[in-house]
């Protein structure tokens, strides 16, 4: 038993929280996370070069990593500064290039963009619903909420392809897409399917596809905990210094409490992702990531509830930086399976 | 980042399972997995067994006749005696006085009084909380006078759980009343046959008798039975909070628990069909669940840091706080998924066979009542929040 990280991955983890924080302050992830393209190519690039997505590939398919662990450390750092870059997709595409034995040099590089197309307006989470087709290398149907697929060169797409999902490649200048900004920062994509041509990538590819959404949801949990603790500490921080009734409101019992409650949350918070860290690529992968999706979905929402209650009125305002970490904290919790739908996943096992 | 248990770890987590198929006697094991009382005899003779195979005292060190485990050693006991149905060890004489005598007696009390414990010769119970004095010990007013070489103790202690089987008290006391309320308390150690102690039962809310109030009259005892220094009771007080706070997560009797939850709600028949497939309830399984995954992580990583700074830290007290509501919460679904069959008092289908409890889950109420006593106890969660805002959060 030994829960401290390795020194490879500690490296890794103080790298990017230095670049970040040094490069990517909450200034200048507002103005990208909220502005077409919402995507800053030559931060990419620099992320790129730490090693960020090479993190999140085995080295059989030329990276220097791809355990669970590894993808919780890069998201967790991403999760502390808010960053918008579209590293979930680069990621879930990873792992079905990895399961494909398909070359993905230039992903890992960095220098193509790849999004990943699964939900749909009807069903967002259940892929066994999905009604975007394939017949003949031509792919109908629309991809809807795709996270990165405004800034993606290609997407991988999956459809339904007999009596299996496959999922194919298209290039972005294939396909109609409508970019847009979101809510909590960063950008998605409707992506809009007309016989549009695809590259088949892996056909069969079920348990690829959630090989990838578990993986996602290890990397979407360690955002939510590292976006959680940074939050956390604003509101202590908060409490100790903001006067009413002539003494510092972190004085007051009532508040206290809440605080600690929320901390208790982050604790368990952190150890369901490792929970489901440690099992990502095993056969019981998807029961604990939907424990972790659930779990920290009702943290999530605790959390960024409270902090904003706690801040009272500052935290009401775009210019407060921890309202931008209270928006991203909910918002997580619709993407890849919300609360309830991870909690009925684990009650039919 | 490695979860798993050494293979040396995984071989004891065996030894200590096949010990408890061999050695727990089948009445102790249904008396706990029926949820009744269990009896001074059968306590007694369990600690027996334990004791002859050097596993009584988990938490102490072998120069004292424990086993010399590491945090790690005693979880894994703690989940295999939970597992086997095996009962809570007592912990008065055991993860109590003991490590406070180990640490603060002296040499004449550590020989006299821990191969006692050990033997079972004397069974302890804990003086701390007066009807005045609950979360707020040290108001505590039960006082302690120097008369030639005795004490005499005059006051009430409360909430003295199984103190109507006790031999021994021990028993913070106010030996000065004019200084800071946590610098005038003392530890003492009072033979509950001394003339002027009196011993009355509290009924509980579910109708058991678990705890009791003890009161002193003129109570006399050498002075030789304080422990440590006069008016230092206070530290040996914080000393053993923190004894008592490891394993409190429960997360054995929990997983059991959520095992017991589900095998009732597939018995269980609503609208035609198991329980368990009726989506709400099979969701509110499912949420304990996760809680409790999620628990069982925090757990280790505490006996993880525990094992590596040789103390567990402050942030123990989350152990406390989550693990409480997780095992109330597991109680509470126990309890409803009975339904109306949850209502009959415990006992009554004794002279007949129209049970309308599964076998095992008649006293599922009374469990669910009792145990939210544990909320309270050890420190209150309210008390944890306080300990935590302080160590945790700074403010």
């Amino acid at each position: 038993m030994n829960f401290d990280l390795t020194e490879d991955r500690q490296m890794l983890a103080d790298s990017l929280r230095r670049y970040l924080n040094d490069k990517y302050p909450i200034e200048h992830r507002n103005k990208v996370a909220y502005e077409a393209p919402f995507h800053d190519d030559a931060k990419w690039a620099e992320l790129t070069e730490l090693g960020a997505l090479y993190a999140l590939a085995p080295e059989a398919a030329g990276g220097m990593g791809g355990a669970g662990f590894d993808i919780a450390v890069v998201f967790e750092e991403l999760g502390r500064a808010l960053c918008p870059e579209p590293v979930l997709g680069a990621l879930m595409a990873s792992r079905i290039l990895t399961a494909a034995g398909a070359d993905q040099e230039a992903l890992l590089s960095g220098a193509t963009k790849y999004a990943v197309g699964l939900g749909e307006l009807d069903a967002p989470y259940d892929l066994s619903e999905m009604s975007t087709v394939a017949k003949g290398g031509k792919l109908s149907g629309r991809k809807s909420v795709v996270y990165g697929g405004q800034a993606a060169d290609v997407l991988l797409i999956a459809a339904r392809d007999g009596d299996s999902l496959s999922v194919y490649a298209v290039q972005a200048a294939d396909a109609s897409i409508t970019g847009y900004g979101m809510m909590d920062g960063a950008g998605a994509a409707e992506v809009v399917l007309e016989e549009t041509p695809g590259e088949l990538v892996l056909a069969n590819a079920d348990a690829a596809i959630a090989d990838a959404v578990n993986a996602g949801i290890v990397g979407l949990c360690s955002e939510a905990v590292g976006a959680m603790e940074v939050l956390h500490k604003m509101t202590v921080e908060y409490l100790g210094q903001r006067k009413q009734f002539g003494r510092t409101i972190g004085t007051f019992q009532a508040l206290q409490h809440r605080a600690v409650d929320m901390l208790t949350e982050i604790v368990q918070s952190r150890s369901i992702v490792i929970k489901a860290a440690s099992e990502l690529g095993g056969p019981d992968a998807a029961r604990y990531c939907s424990m972790a999706k659930n779990l920290i979905g009702r943290a999530g929402r605790l959390v960024a509830e409270e902090a904003i209650q706690m801040h009272g009125g500052i935290a009401m305002t775009w210019e407060y930086p921890g309202s931008h970490y209270a928006k991203r904290i909910i918002m997580i919790d619709a993407q890849l399976g919300d609360t309830d739908y991870h909690l009925m996943q684990v009650a039919a096992a | 980042m490695d979860l798993s248990f050494t293979p040396e770890e995984e071989a004891f987590r065996q030894e200590v399972r096949d010990f408890f198929a061999e050695n727990l006697p089948n009445d102790i094991r249904n008396v706990v997995k029926n949820g009744g009382e269990l009896t001074k005899d059968h306590m007694v003779r369990y600690h027996a067994i334990l004791n002859k195979n050097g596993w009584l005292a988990t938490t102490w060190p072998e120069e004292y006749g424990g086993p010399g485990w590491g945090p790690v050693e005693k979880h894994i006991f703690d989940e295999e005696s939970c597992a086997a149905y095996a009962p809570r060890i007592v912990p008065f004489g055991l993860s109590m006085l003991g490590p406070v005598l180990q640490k603060f007696g002296s040499q004449e009390q550590k020989d006299y009084y821990l191969p006692r414990i050990l033997n079972g010769d004397d069974w302890w119970c804990q003086g701390y909380s007066e009807p005045g004095a609950g979360s707020d010990l040290a108001s505590l007013k039960t006082k302690a006078e120097r008369d030639g070489d005795e004490w005499v103790i005059n006051g009430q202690k409360t909430w003295t759980t199984l103190g109507q089987h006790a031999d021994w008290i021990f028993c913070l006391v106010r030996t000065n009343p004019d200084v800071k309320q946590q610098e005038g308390i003392s530890f003492i150690l009072v033979d509950m046959k001394t003339p002027g102690v009196e011993v009355r039962p509290i009924k509980l809310i579910e109708g058991g008798h678990e705890v009791n109030e003890v009161f002193f009259t003129d109570v006399r005892v050498p002075l030789k039975n304080l422990v440590g220094e006069e008016n230092k009771g206070w530290t040996i007080a914080k000393y053993l909070l923190t004894h008592e706070r490891t394993g409190i997560a429960g997360v054995g009797f929990s997983m059991l628990e959520l095992e017991e939850v589900k095998e009732l709600a597939r018995t269980v028949i609503r609208n035609g069909k198991p329980l368990l497939q009726d989506p709400l309830f099979a969701a509110r399984v499912a949420q304990a669940e996760i809680d409790l995954e999620a628990m069982k992580l925090t757990n280790l990583r505490m006996l993880f840091t525990a094992q590596k700074q040789g103390a567990p830290g402050p942030e123990t007290s989350i152990l406390k706080i989550k693990g409480t509501v997780i095992n109330q919460e597991l109680k509470d679904l126990r309890r409803r998924a009975l339904g109306p069959a949850a209502a009959p008092f415990p006992g009554s289908f004794k002279d007949s066979n129209l049970d309308v409890a599964p076998q095992g889950h008649a006293n599922n109420a009374a469990r669910y009542f009792n145990n939210r006593k544990t909320s309270i106890f050890g420190g209150s969660n309210e008390i944890q929040r306080n300990i935590l805002t302080k160590t945790m959060l700074g403010l």
